[in-house]
């Protein structure tokens, strides 16, 4: 065989192999598969206690996320990554985040829009879910109380950028946050509003006020109202007006 | 019209010319390189994360840190005269870092690295001396310690320097390369690396012979694995750049960072540069050559070995394997291995069970800036279904790790989260 029948034997084989080798090429260049480049896979680890859609789970102290307006979702996460606002584990887990990134994640949450639970069956009295409803809705003007209503909206969806929603909440965890307030295991940028309402409220408001809100059943339309339309009767350093 | 902007240019550039001794003086160029050289070696000795309270000032101090003897709290290193160190020279500032006292001569308490610090130039001390002395001055007055009987005694650190501290500027190798060297004297030195990755006694100090050996941290119930060991975090079988890319960014084909190395990555060794990053790494795979083999792999021949096998198999099959993969292989670098993980079959069986029960982000990096999280567990699994997982992927796969049992897995339960 002369020099050039080699070098075209040659070619040959490699021409064989790259035909042969080339559709199981795909499949080896997956092998070491790469994470899916999502914020959906990035934000997993908020999935177990707070579903995958941030609608909430089972557990009721864990708060829905979604559709909350993403500035009251920063001030959350910026305040358990500093330690302003106390829950262990969710101090532990924002610990090395930096700013830029829990913005995209509250970004994220609040643009999704899954379906809300079916509202809990009240297991209070009729009376003490009436006392309830005429909280939210008006108030208490001899003890100074604003009705919830007043900056969280008359459907309660939150007001841009940083008043959260009520919906979709179970009552463990209105009360639980309620009860933060008033022990200042839960704060937020002063004037602190939430603070001074918590603490006008007693046992048994926070018992009803939780109740009825969260035996309401979802909104017609689950957004927050924009910035500036709601009259918020308390100076709140959350929500810059 | 021509004319006049030619006017202003002339103007403009008069005014600059004029402008720019001035400012020259104000901060002559030596100056400001030797204050981003300052700043870059405060970096790389992590004064921030320890003299920074959260939400507190920075280099104001007052941060807690809880130690076996009680709490103590970071002082206020700022250039304030009354409240910080404003009025201490370079030469005190380097007898602070080289031999651990004030400028009265009292003593420091360890909890501030001198042990390592006494390893620092006295020209890189006086670089992030000058540095410290151009960061914004805080009033803000230090607050005592707390510290139990009789650990409240000062001269009770007497002892401890002469059982555990020996003092001396790092010495270079001659028989190793320049490079080696650095990394020498980045991770004795200012990285201080020592002081969690080898093991603190009862007395609180830490053995020269057993340097970077590991040990379990205390009062963070996390397992500061050995450097030395390739079974634990030595490194000597990773690549020089799976060793930079973990300590740049925070993950690497290996594995991620977490607990308080998540720490160090995030206010720390994510501003090093290149060459600094790629010597420490040199110096940390020279640590770990030559250990002894690998130990037979535990027998597990229990019925309850086996029950606790086929139910960790079950969870991870539900929970784990959509990331970490059925046969624990991961999707590098974000969804790390598990199978031949060091950190998973490593004798202390504690960080294993703390990422199941507390899951966790690696830090946020310039190299890395939006990390993958791992969920927490604790809330779902209980202490027999913890302990089952973390024993599977501690046995399966070729891992040689030993079962866990669920009394390991509740003590970590409780243990605090700061």
């Amino acid at each position: 065989m002369g020099v050039a029948a080699v070098a075209r034997y040659v070619s040959l084989i490699r021409l064989c192999f790259v035909f042969f080798t080339l559709p199981f090429l795909p499949a080896v260049a997956q092998t070491p598969e790469r994470a899916p480049d999502t914020m959906a896979a990035r934000v997993l680890a908020c999935a177990s206690c707070h579903g995958a859609q941030g609608e909430g789970t089972s557990d009721v102290y864990f708060p829905r996320l979604a559709g909350k307006p993403a500035g009251y979702l920063y001030n959350q996460l910026v305040a358990f990554r500093d330690g302003r606002r106390k829950y262990p584990p969710m101090n532990y887990l924002l610990e090395f985040l930096p700013d830029d990134y829990l913005k995209k994640m509250a970004d994220y949450f609040a643009s999704l829009r899954p379906p809300f639970p079916e509202p809990a069956i009240p297991t209070v009295s009729d009376a003490i879910l009436a006392r309830g409803e005429s909280i939210v809705k008006h108030g208490d003007t001899q003890r100074g109380i604003p009705p919830c209503a007043s900056c969280h909206g008359p459907s309660f969806g939150g007001m841009e950028p940083a008043i959260p929603g009520l919906l979709g909440l179970r009552a463990s965890y209105i009360s639980a946050q309620l009860g933060g307030w008033r022990y200042g295991t839960r704060t937020a940028a002063a004037p602190d509003c939430m603070q001074i309402v918590a603490s006008l409220l007693t046992e048994d408001d926070v018992k009803a006020v939780a109740a009825y809100l969260s035996s309401r059943p979802a909104p017609a339309d689950p957004s927050f109202a924009p910035q500036g339309s709601l009259p918020m009767p308390l100076a709140c350093g959350s929500e810059p007006r | 019209m021509q004319r006049l902007s030619t006017k202003l240019i002339l103007l403009l550039a008069l005014c600059f010319a004029g402008m720019t001794p001035a400012t020259a003086q104000q901060n002559p160029p030596a100056n400001a390189e030797l204050l981003k050289k300052g700043e870059y070696l405060a970096r790389a000795g992590d004064c921030i994360a320890c003299h920074t309270a959260r939400e507190g000032k920075t280099f104001a101090g007052g941060l807690p840190m809880k130690t076996p003897f009680g709490t103590l709290y970071t002082s206020n290193i700022t250039p304030d005269p009354q409240t910080g160190i404003g009025t201490w020279t370079s030469d005190q500032f380097y007898r602070m870092m080289h031999d651990g006292r004030f400028p009265d001569g009292g003593l420091v308490y360890p909890a501030m690295p001198f042990g390592s610090y006494t390893k620092v130039t006295r020209e890189d001390s006086d670089a992030i001396y000058a540095y410290l002395r151009s960061v914004p001055p805080v009033k803000q007055v230090n607050k005592p310690h707390e510290l139990t009987f009789p650990f409240n005694n000062r001269s009770l650190i007497i002892g401890w320097r002469t059982l555990f501290f020996n003092e001396g500027e790092f010495k270079p190798d001659p028989t190793k390369s320049a490079e080696w060297n650095r990394g020498a004297y980045l991770v004795e030195g200012l990285g201080h690396c020592g002081m969690c990755h080898t093991a603190i006694n009862a007395l609180g100090g830490s053995s020269e012979s057993q340097a970077f050996e590991g040990g379990l941290i205390p009062m963070q119930y996390w397992y500061a694995p050995s450097l030395t060991s390739n079974k634990e975090a030595g490194l000597g079988e990773w690549s020089i750049q799976e060793i930079v890319d973990y300590l740049r960014t925070g993950v690497s084909a290996r594995g991620a960072v977490y607990g308080p190395m998540a720490e160090v990555v995030y206010n720390s060794l994510q501003y090093l540069n290149d060459e600094d990053i790629r010597a420490m790494a040199v110096y940390l795979k020279g640590l770990a050559q030559g250990t002894s083999p690998d130990k037979p792999p535990p027998a597990l021949p229990t019925a309850e070995s086996s029950l606790l096998l086929s139910l960790g198999k079950q969870i991870y099959d539900r929970d784990c394997a959509s990331c970490h993969g059925a046969t624990g292989l991961g999707m590098p670098p974000h969804y790390p291995p598990l199978a031949a993980n060091q950190s998973i079959q490593m004798a202390s069986a504690v960080n294993a069970i703390r990422m199941v029960l507390n899951g966790g982000y690696p830090p946020g990096t310039a190299g890395n800036p939006m990390p993958y999280g791992m969920p927490p567990f604790a809330q779902r699994l209980s202490d027999d279904e913890v302990a089952a997982v973390v024993t599977y992927i501690r046995t399966s796969w070729g891992n040689r790790g030993a079962p866990v049992s669920a009394r390991q897995a509740n003590e970590l339960r409780t243990a605090t989260l700061k």
